[in-house]
């Protein structure tokens, strides 16, 4: 035991030697822990992952911009100024002159049609944004056309809102790519894709250095960057997959920003000094879906009755505090139409009424596959606990996020309870996703939200189709409002949140600017004093 | 048979028990045992070990009149989530506002599944394979020693997660899962044991004498294996409930709201620098049964281990 | 008989070299078979569980056609037995395709993920050996005293708390309050370009270059992760300890020792633990393995890159590319780490000849 004794303290020693300085990041380096296990690619023609997103927003730009504070101001970034047609189906871009991309080539209308020709080309997951407005692979060198140096005209099969256009010229996969660096590194044709995956070719306040996954992505300072320059020398990403750790980390000085606390460690940290929290409305939306597949979820006044059995106040208030707002309509705050209006709360005495009157007065069993995160099996385990009270069972069922997924998509499912994120800044996006179902047999080749949840609505479909081409901003907020309010009536939907994105960071830091969505989160202009 | 069967009093039940010239079969293995259960008894840290996993049964059997709230209903989010301990909830409650005291009182009888299930399923296999494989040798030994190779260097959660899908979800399921999966450390360990002593005299003996190698495997070596077995089963107790809640990472443990033990503390993880006790209790609790059962465990090897000195 | 000498010992050379020649050739078939069945098994499994790995390309939001295309990129439209072939037979051209998760080749990836764990295992271990060889052997001299009760309640305190709990409380105190050791990661961001990695092993690479900062750094940032294992690896090794020396201390010779008046340290240590070094070395050996599969926990808590997780992550998005090379990795370690302490055995325990 003597031997043992010695042993541990001559350990003890052994520790105390190397042990660290305080720990403090480089003036110049920004460092934030984040998890970015979802990134599988940095080729903004391919990026539909939130973290990706958000590092693409900071590394390349795109030719429409809209401002943070109020989405509804749009103008343009690489596009100096823009011309929409007479009859609204071609749009003329003139692009800013003086740009370079960080390699030091210069940006001209010729990187923009390339980038926007390839992206449709290469036809990754978010190139449907653009393939919406008529492009193939075929027609798109005919309808998207270089026409001088710094200009270009983008032609349209229909006469679309202009605003919905241009919202979606705002999203990633229009970012502005390097042409000739990009062509310098094509293999087989593949228009620099394989290697774009991995690398670099913009223009932003940084330039994306290295990516190691589930390590660490590094971006510096552009120097050949058009707008001011950004303070920081260095924005260093580092993958912390544990909460806890995260803020230990924060705590102690070495990271800047902290980015996936939970509620309670937020609480805790608002207290300690030293630290300051902000926070942004984000797009995402926390619904449960009801299959109408399953018999009992398709009557009418079963769905009404569900959205009577979730205390979404409380919900709000403590298991997810500071992380959402409760929201009951399809279209995150914020956007164009969207209705802020909460009209359901617990009521079980209301929901028993409506389960008698669709001849269930003693409730029924039904299953929720739930993911396996905090917070969703903390929501689900609560809506448990609520849904009792008016004799629904709910069991829930556990699972990872692509095996939850997996079952929602080929609608094996009861209840999802999930989250969805608008692609891009336009209402169509979400419209798009909870009240359109072109087809609703099991073979579609579109799967909605409505489609998922087998919820078959030619109608509201109809009225979807009709909102993207009416021209009047007023008349098309007002359409959207009414579709709004159809779906959380009748919709098989119990919407519950809205997403808030909460950051905690040295009280040093100033400029980190939280988007409404993931690739609006900006630091080009963050500094550390 | 029929007096012999009927003692009268109890020390003539010991004298009984005792004698020196059973005159059965029954007498002489009843006899055995008590004089098993004589050693075991004077062990005081057995009888711990014993008196914990007693209570666990306990409990278990009794957890409906144990507990003092429902632990799966919770109370009201806003005013009693996440409480430290105090008089109306003994040992504080979770972030659900349930009582963590019910939810461990009713989580001892999934722990006592786990813990059953596991040694029926995983001990007798692993024994098996690895006293055959150390004894007969040869080829058998090769093909045996090659699945077990596959199993052991199988990450645990393929396996897991195969048997699930096969199974469905569950927390049954995922126990038999972990069974299946936690056998070949005992193979291993068994024929390690067994071919320290395949030739020794005493084994060698009975071959002569014209045993059947099913029967040396099972009556002679299998004994001798016990021990360093149960010691490692013992130890796998924590694990095993551990893993039971390692599973539910890929949604193959128990369900919500059940008050799994392993969940309890894998829920309570995003807690534990401000609201320790979520995490801390079921840890605890894990605890003192894995300590129960190691206490046992090593009584019984002291017991049942004939090499071992007495 | 000098002819003799002269004629025998090529002969038993030539007989030495033939009979390695042909445990070499059956360790190789062996390895050969438990990858096989390692792989064929994985690559089924992994086409049962209910998890779509196209998502993982092409994310929620694609549309069909776009699904329809990289589901047929994938070849997963093939038969199963068509798709297994082909993985076979583009591992014989040492092609293990590409990770979809990082999109960069499966080897790649191993490559960068095994050195951490491997460091980290082998740290572990090697604690858990010094603390846990001497803790066991006390506990059997002074077996049913407090001694062998502490080292009892120590190993249990190992076993049962989470490594998570341990991991997060050990950050709290060591890291957070006390400040001894470095925070999660493997390098401080300062020294993270300072390296160039040769090995993968932070530790071997800075001692390498001769960069002693980075060293020091890295020891800093390691040293609490590997004593958690190395603790969890303690409880076992401490336990295995007690019950081969408890087996070693009642056989014969050790009375015959104590008889002979052998010091009592020299019998403990010189001749007891000696006997039971060759189990033990299967013992520790396993449990050196079983690190080496990376524990997914510690590797969340400390940020730490390496294979578990790796594993783990692929598994959830039905990267099979990924798991099915990971798993290769896991199995050639398992074969080697078995077919080693099988040779101690055979070559040191005169009792299995």
């Amino acid at each position: 035991m003597k031997r043992v004794a010695t042993l541990i303290a001559a350990s003890a020693m052994f520790a105390l030697t190397f042990a660290p300085a305080k720990a403090e990041t480089p003036p110049d380096t920004l460092v934030m822990a984040w998890q970015f296990d979802d990134i599988i690619t940095l080729d903004p023609a391919e990026v539909f992952e939130f973290s990706a997103a958000e590092m693409m927003g900071n590394t390349y730009e795109r030719l429409i911009g809209y401002d943070l504070k109020d989405v509804s101001k749009l103008f343009g970034v690489v596009a100096e100024s823009w011309e929409v047609s007479q009859d609204g189906k071609t749009i003329t871009f003139k692009i800013r002159q003086g740009s370079k991309f960080a390699s030091g080539n210069d940006l001209t209308a010729e990187d923009v049609v390339f980038s926007l020709q390839r992206a449709v080309k290469l036809d990754k997951s978010p190139a449907f944004i653009l393939t919406q407005f008529g492009f193939t692979a075929d027609n798109v060198e005919q309808k998207i056309v270089q026409t001088g140096d710094y200009e270009f005209t983008f032609e349209m099969d229909q006469a679309y809102a202009p605003t919905f256009v241009l919202y979606c010229l705002t999203s990633t996969v229009a970012s502005v790519v390097d042409k000739k660096l990009v062509l310098e590194n094509e293999a087989n044709g593949d228009l620099g894709y394989e290697w774009l995956k991995r690398n670099y070719a913009g223009s932003g306040p940084f330039a994306l250095r290295q990516w190691r996954p589930n390590e660490a992505v590094v971006l510096e300072r552009n120097e050949n960057y058009a707008g001011e320059k950004a303070p920081l020398a260095r924005v260093i990403y580092q993958h912390v997959p544990e909460s806890s750790t995260q803020r230990l980390m924060l705590e102690r000085g070495d990271i800047d920003i902290a980015r996936n606390l939970g509620p309670e460690e937020i609480a805790a940290l608002k207290e300690a000094q030293g630290i300051k929290i902000e926070t942004g409305d984000k797009g995402g939306i926390y619904y449960l879906g009801l299959n109408q597949k399953n018999e009992t979820l398709a009557k009418p006044e079963v769905r009404q009755a569900l959205k009577y059995l979730v205390d979404y106040q409380a919900i709000a208030d403590t298991i997810m505090a500071g992380q959402v707002q409760v929201h009951q309509a399809f279209l995150p705050k914020g956007f164009l139409g969207a209705v802020n209006d909460t009209p359901f709360q617990l009521d079980p005495e209301k929901a028993k009424e409506l389960l008698a009157k669709a001849g269930l007065p003693d409730g029924f069993s039904v299953t929720m596959d739930t993911r396996n995160t905090p917070d969703i099996t903390g929501m689900g385990e609560a809506i448990q606990q609520t849904f009792a009270q008016a004799g629904v069972k709910l069991e829930l069922i556990p699972g990872d996020g692509a095996q939850t997924l997996t079952k929602y998509r080929a609608r094996e499912h009861d209840i999802y309870i999930g989250r969805w994120g608008p692609d891009y800044q336009d209402p169509n996006t979400n419209a798009d996703a909870f009240a359109a179902n072109p087809d609703n047999s099991d073979g579609a080749s579109a799967k909605p939200l409505a489609w998922r949840n087998a919820w078959d609505i030619p109608e509201l479909t109809k009225k979807t189709r009709a909102a993207v081409l009416e021209q009047d901003p007023e008349k098309r907020a007002a359409m959207y409002e009414e579709m709004q309010r159809e779906v959380m009536e009748t919709g098989p939907y119990v919407i519950m949140f809205q997403e808030i994105e909460v950051a905690a960071m040295r009280d040093n830091v100033s400029g980190f600017i939280i988007g409404p969505s993931f690739d609006a989160n900006q630091f080009g202009l963050a500094r550390k004093d | 048979m029929a007096e012999l069967a009927a003692p009268s009093g109890k020390s003539s039940l010991r004298e009984w028990l005792t004698t020196s010239e059973p005159r059965s079969r029954a007498q002489a293995r009843l006899g055995n045992a008590y004089r098993s259960w004589v050693a075991f008894s004077r062990n005081p840290l057995a009888m711990f070990g014993l008196f914990i996993v007693l209570v666990l049964i306990i409990v278990a059997i009794f957890a409906d009149q144990l507990a003092t709230h429902s632990p799966t209903v919770g109370g009201d989010l806003r005013t009693e989530r996440l409480q430290p301990p105090s008089a109306a909830h003994w040992l504080g409650t979770d972030n659900q506002a349930r009582d963590i005291y019910s939810r461990l009182v009713h989580g001892s009888r999934l722990t006592l599944m786990v813990v059953m299930l596991v040694t029926v399923i995983a001990m007798p296999v692993g024994l098996l394979i690895g006293t055959v494989s150390g004894y007969m040798g040869g080829w058998i030994d090769a093909v045996l020693m090659r699945i077990t190779d596959i199993f052991l260097a199988f990450p645990r959660l393929i396996l897991a997660l195969a048997f699930v899908a096969a199974l469905g979800p569950g927390i049954v399921n995922a126990i038999i899962a972990i069974a299946i999966t936690s056998w070949p450390p005992y193979a291993r360990i068994a024929r390690a044991e067994t071919l320290t002593i395949r030739n020794s005299d005493f084994v060698v003996a009975v071959r002569l004498q014209g045993a059947s190698p099913f029967r040396i495997i099972t009556r002679h070596i299998m004994p001798l294996c016990v021990p360093s077995v149960i010691i490692r089963v013992t130890l796998d107790m924590a694990g095993i409930i551990l893993t039971a809640a390692g599973l539910g990472f890929l949604g193959l443990g128990a369900q919500p709201p059940t008050p799994e033990w392993g969940a309890m503390i894998a829920s309570g993880r995003q807690f534990i620098i401000d609201y320790w006790w979520v995490a801390t209790m079921p840890g605890i609790a894990i605890f003192v049964v894995s300590l129960g059962f190691n206490l046992l465990g090593d009584g019984l090897r002291d017991v049942l281990d004939p090499k071992a000195e007495k | 008989m000098t002819d003799a000498v002269n004629d025998t010992t090529p002969g038993e050379r030539s007989r030495a070299l033939l009979t390695f020649a042909v445990a070499a050739g059956r360790f190789l078939l062996m390895l050969a078979i438990t990858l096989f069945g390692l792989l064929a098994v994985t690559f089924f499994i992994g086409r049962i569980v209910p998890v779509d790995p196209v998502l993982a390309v092409v994310g929620d939001r694609a549309p069909a056609h776009v699904y329809a295309r990289v589901r047929e990129e994938m070849g997963l439209d093939l038969p199963l037995w068509h798709q297994f072939a082909i993985y076979i037979g583009n591992v014989f051209r040492a092609d293990f395709g590409n990770s979809i998760l990082t999109s960069r080749p499966v080897v790649e990836d191993v490559v960068r993920y095994f050195p951490a764990t491997l460091e980290l295992a082998t740290l572990g271990t090697l604690l858990g050996t010094i603390f846990g060889v001497p803790l066991g052997v006390a506990a059997a001299v002074k077996r049913g005293k407090f001694a062998d009760h502490f080292v009892r309640v120590i190993g249990l305190v190992g076993y049962s708390a989470p490594i998570f709990w341990l991991g997060l409380l050990g950050l709290l105190v060591f890291y957070s309050k006390l400040g001894w050791v470095a925070g999660p990661g493997r390098l401080d961001v300062t020294y993270e370009y300072m390296l160039t990695p040769v090995t993968g092993m932070v530790l071997v690479d800075a001692a390498l270059a001769g960069d002693w900062a980075v060293f020091r750094n890295a020891i800093s940032h390691i040293a609490l992760p590997s004593a958690l294992l190395g603790y969890y690896s303690l409880a076992y090794i401490s336990r295995m300890t007690r019950s081969f020396m408890l087996n070693e201390l009642s056989q014969e010779y050790v009375t015959t020792a104590r008889v002979k008046g052998l010091s009592e340290t020299r019998i403990i240590w010189g001749h007891a633990l000696r006997n039971a070094a060759v189990p033990l070395i299967t013992v520790i050996a396993l449990s050196y393995a079983h690190l080496l599969e990376g524990s997914v926990l510690t590797e969340t808590v400390f940020a730490w890159p390496g294979l578990g997780r790796y594993i783990t992550n692929s598994l959830q998005n039905a990267d099979m590319n990924a798991v099915l090379g990971g798993t290769l990795v896991i199995g050639i370690v398992f074969v080697a780490v078995n077919t080693f302490s099988d040779l101690l055995y055979r070559l040191f325990d005169p009792r299995t000849r």
